[in-house]
């Protein structure tokens, strides 16, 4: 029988190293968990967000209550799953904005010479700040909305996205096709959309997904701090907030949330590992 | 008859600043060069790594700007023109790149790095330029198959004619060729110099031929300029100079001088006063640390520039 070649799109070639790394293979079917609980919680979960039941305030993990209640007798599971919710949410938008923005300022400053010195200086003074500090200051300034939390934070990891694709073109613009394509009469915007961008994206897509990890936790600390959501709104940072007067009493309130924190963040950080990893052969290949 | 390029007292040089507040040192990798390629001509480039060929190359298709002197093509001043008044002549004047691997886009099939080509000059209709890219591939020797894969798919060889269709596929007269087979196989060197010589001949190309190696160029080159931190050491017809080198640089890159070449090429930063050469000349008298020699010629279309012309007489 002839020996027949299938050509595999490189999507799913990346898939499969990605799968053969046991630990990643694990964090990805936790986020995937997380994503489906998110996006259905108003179909999985028993009970409304808001919903209180004076009566069973601060109960213990049950039956009824898997994850206990909260002090206003909420569901903590049901407030776990929502909050799983904005959790991906802010840093979903977090990231689009922040790889979208760093990608373009990345470009810009790596291709035209002439923008590199100011970009950078910028990118430089933004990074000098402790990311908390300029995510509360930027909040401060903006107001307590969830759109003001994704501007806030995109604001934060957008330089970093910036550096890490200034790094790349500065490499990739040595290599001869670029070369090739300015000999050709190929124009700025032509050598970075044709040559430059489809060689960024596997770098990119392993910051993305630390953004993704940072993003979430940073938010989780602005709701803590009670610079994020308003405190109504089911968050993770502010479910632990609000846990502190209680958990000498319910130290499940604090546990719950802080664990969904725990894994989701160490889930994306594991994956963005193992993304790389899979990545790899390829860029050190390009870069060669 | 007018040459097709003419390259007239050809400057380039790199600010190179070690700190913010050292005033930036020029490192002068081509030093007045004058030469001038005919229509089917080809010139042969010659020269150790770090001679300024590269950057000769690539000031000539205007990659680089020039910081004095003139280049023309067909006439035209391009010594100065911007990116998108250089467009329209690109079509006529194309390069040819040292490694295949770098050279082709890792995230483009065949038939797009042969088309954008087509893409960028406007040649022919999307739906007639796949054609067109076919016809190009069998031209060098490649088959139809080859537009829909991509660069990893081929060898080192396959590579170099990809890059040598993209080159020609917009008709271009004047090509240059940077190394084209010194990063390939010693066996596959030889098909790939056949091909550009074929191709030389059957379009009439006129061509600039870097080497490092004086081998290599000899059965293609009508004419051979050997370069030596950045300076023409010798200009002849390849024949001529390959049995009559007339300078010791050339001599000693022939293997011809009694004294093999001693140590490096000098640093462009701080090349040496006088003669360039005369730190690893075996001919090397006083004056040569003083005189600057002029490219003198010494028969009809043979020139060097050397002092001495008691030793190497042919």
């Amino acid at each position: 029988m002839a020996r027949v070649t299938v050509a595999v799109s490189p999507g799913l070639l990346l898939l499969h190293r990605l799968l053969r790394r046991r630990l990643a293979a694990a964090a990805l079917l936790v986020l995937v968990a997380v994503l489906a609980g998110g996006l259905l919680a108003p179909w999985i979960v028993p009970y409304a967000p808001q919903r209180m039941d004076i009566l069973h305030r601060l109960a213990a993990p049950s039956r009824l209550h898997w994850l206990g209640t909260d002090e206003f007798g909420r569901d903590v599971l049901t407030r776990i799953v929502y909050g799983a919710r904005l959790s991906l949410l802010v840093g979903g938008l977090v990231m689009l904005v922040a790889t979208g923005c760093g990608l373009l300022l990345g470009l810009l400053a790596g291709y035209v010479r002439r923008l590199d010195g100011v970009l950078m200086r910028v990118t430089d003074a933004l990074m000098a700040f402790p990311d908390i500090l300029l995510a509360i200051a930027l909040m401060a300034a903006l107001g307590p909305s969830l759109i003001d939390v994704v501007v806030a934070l995109a604001t934060v990891q957008t330089p970093r996205v910036a550096r890490v694709v200034r790094g790349a073109v500065l490499v990739l613009r040595e290599l001869q096709f670029v070369e090739a394509a300015e000999a050709l009469g190929a124009t700025d915007a032509r050598v970075m959309r044709v040559h430059l961008l489809p060689n960024l994206i596997s770098p990119l897509v392993v910051q993305a997904t630390f953004i993704f990890a940072a993003a979430i936790l940073t938010e989780a600390a602005l709701s803590f701090l009670g610079a994020g959501v308003p405190p109504t709104v089911p968050s993770w940072g502010n479910m632990i907030a609000a846990a502190q007067l209680y958990m000498q009493q319910a130290d499940w309130l604090i546990l719950a949330p802080g664990i969904a924190i725990l894994l989701t963040v160490l889930s994306l950080q594991v994956l963005g590992d193992g993304l790389r990893d899979a990545l790899d052969p390829r860029l050190r290949r390009l870069m060669r | 008859m007018t040459a097709l390029v003419d390259i007239a007292g050809l400057d380039v040089a790199f600010p190179l600043r070690r700190s913010l507040f050292a005033r930036p040192r020029l490192l002068r990798a081509v030093a007045g060069v004058d030469l001038a390629i005919g229509r089917g001509e080809v010139v042969g480039l010659v020269g150790e790594s770090g001679s300024g060929k590269t950057t000769l190359a690539r000031a000539v298709m205007r990659l680089v700007a020039p910081t004095a002197g003139q280049i023309r093509f067909d006439g035209i001043d391009i010594t100065h023109r911007d990116r998108a008044a250089m467009r329209a002549l690109r079509r006529r004047m194309q390069m040819i790149f040292q490694d295949p691997y770098s050279s082709l886009n890792p995230r483009l099939r065949v038939r797009d790095i042969i088309g954008e080509a087509y893409a960028i000059h406007g040649i022919g209709t999307p739906r007639d330029r796949r054609e067109r890219a076919e016809a190009m591939l069998a031209r060098v020797g490649l088959p139809a198959d080859a537009l829909d894969r991509f660069p990893h798919e081929f060898s080192g060889g396959q590579r170099q004619r990809i890059g040598i269709a993209r080159a020609l596929a917009t008709g271009a007269e004047f090509v240059v060729a940077d190394e084209p087979v010194s990063a390939l196989d010693v066996s596959v060197q030889a098909q790939v110099l056949n091909l550009l010589q074929d191709l030389q001949q059957s379009l009439g190309l006129a061509m600039l031929f870097i080497a490092h190696d004086l081998g290599v160029v000899q059965h293609i080159s009508d004419r051979i300029v050997v370069l030596y931190l950045g300076r023409v050491m010798e200009v002849a017809p390849s024949d001529v100079l390959y049995t009559q080198p007339r300078h010791p640089y050339t001599a000693a890159l022939l293997g011809a001088t009694p004294a093999r070449l001693r140590g490096e090429i000098p640093s462009p930063l701080s090349p040496p006063s006088g003669c360039v050469f005369r730190t690893r000349c075996p001919y090397a008298i006083a004056p040569c640390a003083s005189v600057v020699p002029r490219l003198i010629e010494v028969t009809p279309g043979h020139a060097k520039a050397c002092i001495r012309d008691d030793v190497l007489r042919g």
